[in-house]
């Protein structure tokens, strides 16, 4: 809402407040102010000069020689705009004038005459060009006859003004008007409000001999009025209200449409006037429109309807889309004589449905959708009758005819004064409650504990106690209220254990080289269904309406998106790169619309081990590096021995290098290179990744700590080698190894793998440390030898092995 | 005669010892002079020809040669030890400015940094973490929060949905509205609620199609819109520094009433005005209020008994204003030396 200051101080006395601390003060008690613009600014040496004669210029078809008083001196002027005429009092930029974009006049020759200054056009006065009226758009501006020549011409165009711009929200829609904006500044000022009544001048003829009116969507228009104006004259508006219309961002056209929309300025209820002659019927109809019913609306569009929106109509066929735009067929042109003049109320969220679906937000829907003052409708159709008399030749038929009510009661809310206090945390006497309150011209009266406000329909926005809190809380100002700390109960505070050890993953991620990066949830469907732990035959989960194809689907992995952000890096010269990721994963779930949700961690790792040193190239990361990650990982949550690794064949993936993570026998997680063609394809090195569906390995892990006394008996370490067939993998060994180890057996750990000239070509060797020990007593050779052989023997039953002698 | 052997004897040997450069020559001499074929052995074993006056004198002088030699040939072996240690450390010496083997760790990410700085800070003043669903029921998401399905301030074209009553939240408020359910309208509920959002909007330098939240909600008897004030006071400080004062403006959130916006006095030039804070002195950081008594309502707690304040705030932006980062971009495309730099924030 763009709000002059000088058309403001009509209402409220602002002597002593500069817009800049109007600006402030408005911000600071809840409507922010975005910035203020002087539309003269920069603009120097403009003055009120008369043309005393004008004649062609002697050698330029298209250029006048004027003579201009300027008051103290008449000057020569070459003026080339063709409406210029003696007798007119003009913007002359006089020499040595600043116009806009601070171009400097000066004394110049034109085709042999010379020209002191220039005659201004509202363009060259940094009008914007769109908001100039039609018969000033190709040529000089004109003023009324009563401006003194001589005089500083920028009064005059209001160019002495500061237009306040202000953010309006749903909150604040009531000072989307003059008025409501005029109760605002006087609250915050003090100040009182003044306005004056409009005041029609009616003959007797009654309107509604001329027009009936009959609403059928009743709860939809709760009050439809019209007033009847004849023998209109249609003119440009006079330069005031121009002024003031293009201050506030619109542009003039005529006296009744300009009426219409100073109206709505001023008081926030949009009009709408129709040339009665053209309207087709004495009836006037409003419904629900047809299904595809259509409507040509003023900006020459064919709109279709639904039975959603609101129709203005004749009876029988629509003049208007209620409160969204008029209908081509009934527009008041320069020849209309007879003005059938609306004001009604919409419903706010039917409106907004109607103006979204045809994108015809207009200044009229968007005051209908935030809502506006009730009991201004009948007094905004006086205005406009008014001013119509004065500046378009009305005259005003006997009342207005309307169904619905005029005017509503207004809002009573009863609380406890000193309920503004609790709330606010405030020292506030009952005195200065009240006070505040009365600012707002709010009426309050106070029985013992009790205030009774009764809240005027403009302040539409305020319903309950907590609006009055609001309301006295801003204008009393937040700023004097004290900050104190909470006196409530103590509660219980602190990480649940699940944050608590995912803090520790990202820890235990960081120190071991990986980076942490956050990445898009809403990804490619393509990318949505890759390196997905549990393959699902769904789709993955979609939004209805994305912004692009790729952030279209939800993601149920994260590696795809560290493949990117690894590719990002290859492709900047970056390719030794670590990163992990801890978030949501969504999974679809069959039936159901809603994917489940759990958190994964994921990582990926490439390039070089660690930088290049002065010792040395080191070696390249390789599948046992990122197992390695992954290993520390479910140590260091003490779930490393229900942890078991599979060979596995994943889309995207080494078939060969490619292992499930499984834990208790269901998998929960994978690891290995990527394909090479993925490699390929996005430009990468070696590189590997893993993903771990983390949230329920770590709601499900085992959180208490069993301590162990420190050991009091020495244990024994055998080695064993064995050699096997070379599809016997390390963990099919380890197993047999741990089956058999009975408890005497504590740890097994893989010391050398062999493959070579050594063994059969088929064959290869791996060599064991096991750990035996008792807690109770020192082990003989002989018990731990009966247990090691077990172990042998099992080996070379279950899978071949031989002892390597 | 033995007498002078003896002292001559003396005086070779520690000639000897005085001359010999290595361990191996003290050791020739250690068996030379003190061996049992030695002169001294052989000088003892000729005493039986001696008077009975002269063998102890001469026995004791002999033994004092011997004490002597040993006693010297020790020094001068510790003499060489050291030299010869102090050769191995001059040969062991080595370019102590040579770079070391680093254990490369990975950094934080400044997102999570500045969500666990702020939660931590919570967790002292006696919340707890809540989290919830990142796809959220329309109701949740909206309708708790006092927004019905026709509220002017909901636009379907700004939120991801995924059915008519599903959709990407758009903010982490419906954690409160979760929240509140589960305490069935018992108090106190002191939470606070991070995670990331979701809304339409192309990604530029200063929009984000997904972005954090962190959400902060307290309901109890007598939550006063002061203690709001007391504790956005001590988050600001904590945050940018001790000095920052806050103010607050009123605002509208339709799950709020009164509604706040914070701002604190801008840090980089103490209030006088920059481009920080556009001249004006201060930052806006949060919005906040008193939670609306619907919102209350709706989640089972009586507004006549309970108040709350919630407030709400973007980690982004504060990096942004913290570290004066120009894209919000660069959370996302987690370029590392974007990443690094904010290992120790
Ligand atoms: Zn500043």
């Amino acid at each position: 809402m763009l709000v002059s200051y000088k058309w403001l101080q009509e209402y409220v006395d602002l002597s002593g407040v500069t817009p800049e601390k109007l600006a402030d003060k408005i911000t600071n008690a809840g409507i922010e102010v975005e910035h203020i613009d002087y539309p003269g600014a920069g603009l120097k040496g403009i003055v009120v000069g008369e043309v005393e004669s004008c004649e062609q210029h002697p050698e330029a078809e298209k250029l006048h020689l004027c003579q201009v008083n300027l008051g103290t001196e008449s000057v020569q002027i070459v003026c080339g705009a063709p409406n210029v005429a003696a007798g007119q009092k003009v913007p002359v930029a006089t020499v040595g004038a600043r116009i806009a974009d601070n171009v400097k006049i000066k004394r110049a020759k034109l085709r042999g005459e010379i020209s002191n200054g220039m005659i201004c056009s509202l363009d060259e006065l940094g009008f914007d060009h769109n908001y100039v009226p039609k018969e000033y758009a190709d040529g000089i501006y004109v003023f009324d006859n009563d401006v003194p020549v001589g005089a500083d011409a920028l009064p005059y165009l209001n160019l002495d003004d500061a237009i306040l711009d202000l953010d309006i929200l749903v909150s604040s829609a009531h000072c989307m008007n003059m008025i409501g904006v005029a109760y605002e500044v006087a609250a915050i000022l003090d100040q009182k409000v003044q306005l004056k009544k409009p005041v029609v001048d009616e003959t007797d003829q009654i309107a509604s001999d001329k027009i009936s009116i009959s609403v059928e969507a009743t709860d939809k228009v709760p009050y439809y009025g019209a007033r009847m104006l004849t023998g209109i004259k249609v003119a440009p508006s006079p330069r005031w209200m121009q002024l003031r219309l293009i201050a506030a961002g619109v542009r003039p056209i005529s006296n009744v449409v300009d009426i219409s929309n100073y109206v709505m300025l001023e008081y926030g209820q949009p009009l709408h006037t129709f040339d009665y002659d053209q309207f087709g019927s004495d009836h006037v109809l409003v419904r629900h429109a047809g299904e595809n019913e259509e409507v040509t609306t003023l900006d020459g569009q064919l709109r279709k309807l639904t039975s959603e929106d609101l129709l203005i109509t004749n009876g029988k066929k629509g003049v208007a889309v209620a409160g969204v735009m008029g209908g081509e067929n009934t527009e008041v042109s320069s020849t209309t004589e007879n003005v059938l003049l609306e004001a009604a109320v919409f419903d706010p969220i039917s409106i907004r449905k109607t103006a979204a679906r045809l994108q015809l937000r207009s200044d009229a829907s968007s005051r209908y959708e935030k809502g506006l003052d009730r009991n201004r409708v009948g007094l905004a159709a006086d205005r406009a009758a008014e001013l119509l008399t004065q500046f378009a030749h009305a005259t005003v038929l006997k009342g207005i005819v309307e169904a619905g009510e005029r005017t509503v009661p207004e809002h009573k809310i009863t609380m406890p004064w000193q309920k503004i206090n609790q709330v606010l945390g405030s020292e506030l006497t009952r005195e200065q409650i009240v006070g505040t309150l009365r600012r707002l011209n709010f009426t309050v009266e106070v029985a013992d504990e009790l205030m009774h406000v009764s809240v005027p329909a403009r302040r539409f926005d305020v319903t309950i106690p907590e609006d009055l809190v609001e309301e006295v809380g801003r204008i009393y100002g937040y700023n004097h209220i004290p900050a104190t700390l909470p006196e409530g109960s103590s509660t219980h505070a602190g990480l649940t254990p699940y944050q608590k050890i995912r803090r520790k993953v990202e820890r235990l991620m960081e120190s071991t080289g990986l980076s942490q990066v956050y990445t898009y949830s809403l990804t490619s469907k393509e990318s949505a269904s890759s390196y997905v732990i549990h393959d699902q035959e769904i789709e993955p989960t979609q939004v209805v309406w994305p912004m692009s194809e790729e952030h279209a689907a939800l993601r149920q992995s994260i590696v795809p998106q560290l493949v990117n952000v690894v590719n990002y890096h290859s492709n900047r010269q970056m390719p030794d790169v670590k990163f992990y990721e801890i978030g949501k994963v969504f999974l679809p779930v069959k039936g159901e619309p809603r994917p489940a949700e759990e958190e994964h961690l994921a990582g990926i790792i490439t390039g070089k081990r660690t930088e290049r040193n002065w010792e040395g190239e080191s070696a390249g990361v390789d599948f046992f590096s990122i197992k390695g990650i992954v290993e520390t990982l479910f140590d260091s949550l003490a779930v490393a021995d229900q942890i078991e690794y599979r060979p596995s064949k994943r889309d995207g993936l080494h078939p060969g290098q490619t292992a499930d993570i499984l834990r208790d026998g269901k998998v929960i997680g994978y690891l290995g290179a990527l394909h090479p063609k993925v490699q390929n394809d996005n430009g990468l090195n070696a590189t590997f990744v893993f993903e771990v569906a983390v949230e329920s390995l770590l709601r499900h892990g085992k959180t208490a700590i069993d301590y162990h006394f420190l050991p009091r008996f020495p244990s024994t370490t055998r080695d064993i080698a064995l050699v096997v067939k070379r599809t016997v993998s390390a963990s099919d060994l380890d197993r047999v190894i741990r089956e058999n180890g009975t408890s005497l057996l504590k740890s097994v750990r893989l010391f050398d793998v062999y493959e070579g000239s050594h063994v059969a070509e088929d064959e290869k060797s791996m060599a064991f440390s096991l750990v035996y020990f008792d807690p109770e007593r020192t082990l003989t050779d002989d018990e731990v030898n009966a247990v090691h052989e077990k172990i042998v023997h099992a080996c070379a039953e279950q899978l071949g092995a031989e002892l390597r002698g | 005669m033995l007498k002078e052997k003896l002292l001559e004897l003396r005086a070779q040997a520690l000639e000897n010892i005085g001359s010999a450069e290595g361990l191996k020559a003290l050791q020739d001499a250690h068996i030379r002079f003190l061996g049992k074929k030695g002169p001294i052995t052989e000088v003892l074993k000729g005493m039986g020809k001696l008077s009975s006056e002269e063998r102890p004198v001469v026995g004791q002088l002999a033994n004092e040669v011997r004490k002597l030699i040993a006693a010297r040939i020790e020094e001068k072996r510790a003499e060489l030890e050291a030299k010869l240690i102090e050769k191995k450390l001059e040969s062991e010496k080595i370019d102590v400015t040579l770079p070391g083997r680093k254990i490369a760790t990975g950094s934080s990410h400044l997102l999570g940094s500045i969500i666990r700085e702020v939660e931590d800070l919570f967790i002292g003043l006696g919340f707890s973490i809540e989290e919830g669903p990142e796809v959220e029921q329309d109701y949740y998401n909206f309708e708790a929060l006092n927004l019905p399905k026709d509220h002017p301030a909901r636009d379907m074209q700004d939120s991801f949905y995924i059915t008519d009553e599903l959709l990407m939240r758009t903010h982490t408020s419906p954690v409160q509205a979760h929240t509140l359910e589960k305490h069935k309208g018992v108090g106190p509920v002191k939470v606070i609620c991070p995670g990331k959002v979701y809304r339409r909007d192309n990604d530029d330098a200063t929009h984000s199609h997904q972005f954090m939240q962190i959400e902060g909600l307290y309901v109890d008897h007598n939550v006063r819109l002061s203690d709001l004030k007391g504790v956005l006071t001590v988050f600001a400080k904590h945050m940018f520094g001790a000095d920052r004062e806050i103010r607050l403006r009123p605002s509208f959130f339709p799950f709020t009433e009164p509604s706040v916006e914070m701002d604190i006095s801008c840090f980089r030039c103490g209030g006088h005005g920059c481009n920080v804070c556009k001249g004006t002195g201060w930052i806006e950081i949060l919005g906040a209020g008193m939670v609306h008594p619907n919102v209350l309502r709706m989640s089972g707690f009586d507004p006549n008994e309970y108040t709350g304040f919630a407030f709400g705030m973007g980690p982004e932006r504060i990096a942004m204003l913290k570290y004066g980062i120009e894209d919000i971009r660069h959370f996302y495309t987690d370029d590392i030396r974007f990443l690094k730099q904010f290992n120790r924030a």
